[in-house]
């Protein structure tokens, strides 16, 4: 890779290595280099493309969007369209709904997750590495089969149609982030805690003074991963808020939306950009975090 | 010395049991309950509001004998797992080699392919069915300029299930990602020594990358299997399970009895057909794997 030519700015170009010399060279060069460009350049504009039809239509005045053959820049540009979107359905409520419940969630998942993490991870108890390969083997169960039973005991205990069915299991964890925030507790040094416990400290001050403030960027990824989760989650919402409009969430607003408006593509477009752009912009400020945790977990 | 070593023991016992008492409490009343519980009811006749009715395995030979939509959401849900995992493994896996190869600007790239992951699943169900919309979306004009025949996409019974595969596959950059991080631990070494001796890229790529990559490919692809399972909100928003059933995935057939028709028992009775299906194709997929995945520092027989 050392002797790599740039394509754009010739810098390297002084110092062709033997193998690119000659018009079988030059051949090589471009099957290396220009090749594997051209083809990230054409995979970038098709993943990208979809995010500039739906900006592009939520910008559009009604009588453009029925255009042939279609045009990427509104004219003139109707903003209109976001205020309008935002007060044909209560859009506000439905957002406080979806961050009420996505950050109980993050707040739940952090205490509880750590917790467990940190019994699983720092104390040596007889029984831990069992109940670890439970933890483990909980994951493997998909959730379509606890899906009907737990929703039997939220409804007999009068949740369903509120939010606690969504927020408060939090506060049990969850297997995988559990997982994770285990695997980074281990590589914590051991010393640290020892001489605190020296120190007399116990096992709950260690927990709170030293290994939390060593976590942060686990514990970050985790928050970011909980938030998502929560944000984007539809079967949830539809199951357990079904019916009650006021306590909507963003996701089963925009479907309410889609089923009485969904010839009014403008609108909706409009509707769906605001709900994406909080994700964009958590993704944007929290890049590296946010994909570690992917590649760490695997799962969105 | 004894009698002390035994007393850290307990303490310890006892520290180690409080800090994971939440997840202990989770564990006893949403997975081990529930567990049993569904299996319990898969064998009963259970509308919610009555107590559920033992009738034995009346449901499961319901389910296999005398329900079509149930074979015919089987059929969608494989179909649709069978053209989505192998494409969005493939193609996941050539950007992320296309990636690899310290191009320009590599950062920008990676968010472009990797940002479409993250968007909430519903608002990328709507995006896509105004772009497949058949008359004035954006797939049918670009066709369309190109003289291309123009498919009627989510509306068209043969063209449903290939229209989710391509909205999912914009979907790619988890499984992306997950090559990258792979692709990073690949030693420089093998690399280096394979130009010695006179192996070219296409060579380098098959006989190094691939088989260093092999515990990648293996978590992506279970992973891959089981995500494939599950698609539901796309066709419960946008499809509805149509046109026609073609889009009536395992899920929503699932979904429907259980809250449309609150036939709790005769869903139940789903649920446990796809979580032993579900077990027995990862043990499959587990027991083959000792086969092509290499793991390194491993020595082979």
């Amino acid at each position: 890779m050392s002797n790599t030519v740039n394509p754009l700015t010739g810098a390297g170009v002084g110092r062709i290595p033997p193998r690119y010399r000659g018009a079988s060279g030059a051949v090589r060069w471009t099957m290396r280099h220009l090749v594997p460009h051209l083809l990230l350049i054409g995979l970038a504009l098709i993943f990208i493309l979809p995010f500039v039809w739906l900006v592009s239509t939520s910008l559009k005045p009604d009588s453009q969007i029925f255009v042939l053959p279609p045009e990427w820049v509104p004219h003139p540009f109707k903003w209109s369209n976001y205020p309008e979107a935002l007060t044909y359905i209560p859009y506000f409520l439905y957002m406080r709904n979806s961050l009420y419940i996505a950050l109980f969630n993050v707040c739940a998942m952090l205490i509880s997750c750590s917790l467990v993490a940190y019994g699983f991870a720092r104390i040596h108890w007889p029984g831990r590495n069992l109940l670890f390969i439970v933890l483990l083997a909980t994951m493997m169960i998909p959730y379509p089969v606890t899906l009907i039973p737990v929703f039997v005991i939220f409804r007999q205990i009068g949740w369903v149609g509120s939010f606690n069915a969504l927020t408060w299991p939090a506060l049990t964890g969850s297997a995988f982030y559990i997982f994770l925030l285990r695997q980074f507790f281990m590589t914590i040094p051991q010393d640290l805690a020892d001489a605190a416990r020296v120190d007399g400290a116990s096992e709950f001050q260690i927990y709170r003074r030293i290994i939390l403030p060593l976590a942060k960027p686990a514990l970050a990824t985790v928050a970011i991963l909980v938030f998502l989760d929560n944000w984007n989650d539809f079967l949830g919402p539809l199951i357990y808020l079904g019916g009650n409009q006021q306590d909507y969430t963003l996701a089963l607003g925009l479907n309410d939306y889609f089923g009485a408006h969904s010839a009014e593509w403008a609108l909706l477009m409009a509707a769906v950009t605001v709900m994406v752009i909080p994700v964009a912009v958590l993704f944007f400020v929290s890049q590296r975090t946010f994909i570690q945790g992917i590649a760490l977990t695997g799962r969105r | 010395m004894k009698r002390r070593v035994s007393r850290t023991t307990v303490r310890n016992t006892i520290s180690g049991l409080l800090f994971i008492s939440p997840w202990i409490v989770g564990l006893l009343v949403f997975t081990c309950y529930p567990v049993f519980a569904s299996l319990y009811y898969s064998f009963t006749d259970y509308n919610i509001l009555q107590p559920p009715h033992w009738i034995g395995l009346a449901n499961y030979s319901r389910l296999l004998t005398q329900d079509p939509l149930f074979y015919r959401a089987v059929f969608n849900t494989l179909y649709y797992a069978a053209l989505w995992v192998p494409l969005n493994i493939v193609l996941s896996f050539l950007i992320a080699l296309l990636l690899n190869l310290n191009v320009r600007g590599v950062s920008i790239y990676r968010t472009i392919f990797f940002l479409p992951s993250i968007m909430p699943q519903i608002a990328s169900a709507l995006l896509w069915a105004w772009i497949f919309n058949p008359q004035f979306g954006l797939a049918n004009a670009i066709l369309g300029s190109f003289d291309i025949p123009t498919p009627g996409w989510f509306s068209d019974p043969n063209w449903s299930k290939p229209s989710l595969v391509i909205m999912s596959l914009w979907g790619l950059g988890t499984t992306m990602v997950i090559f990258l991080a792979g692709l990073q631990d690949v030693p420089r070494e093998l690399y280096e020594a394979a130009e010695i001796d006179g192996a070219g890229p296409v060579r380098k790529t098959w006989n190094i990358t691939v088989p260093m990559l092999t515990p990648a490919i293996f978590f992506n692809l279970v992973i891959g299997i089981i995500q494939s399972f599950q698609v539901f909100t796309t066709v419960y928003v946008v499809t509805q399970g149509g046109p026609v059933d073609s889009t009536l995935f395992y899920l929503l057939q699932l979904y429907r009895n259980a809250f449309s028709y609150f036939n709790m028992g005769y869903a139940s009775a789903m649920a446990w057909l796809f979580f032993a299906f579900v077990l027995l194709l990862t043990l499959g997929i587990l027991k083959t794997s000792g086969r092509w995945v290499y793991y390194e520092g491993e020595i082979r027989k």
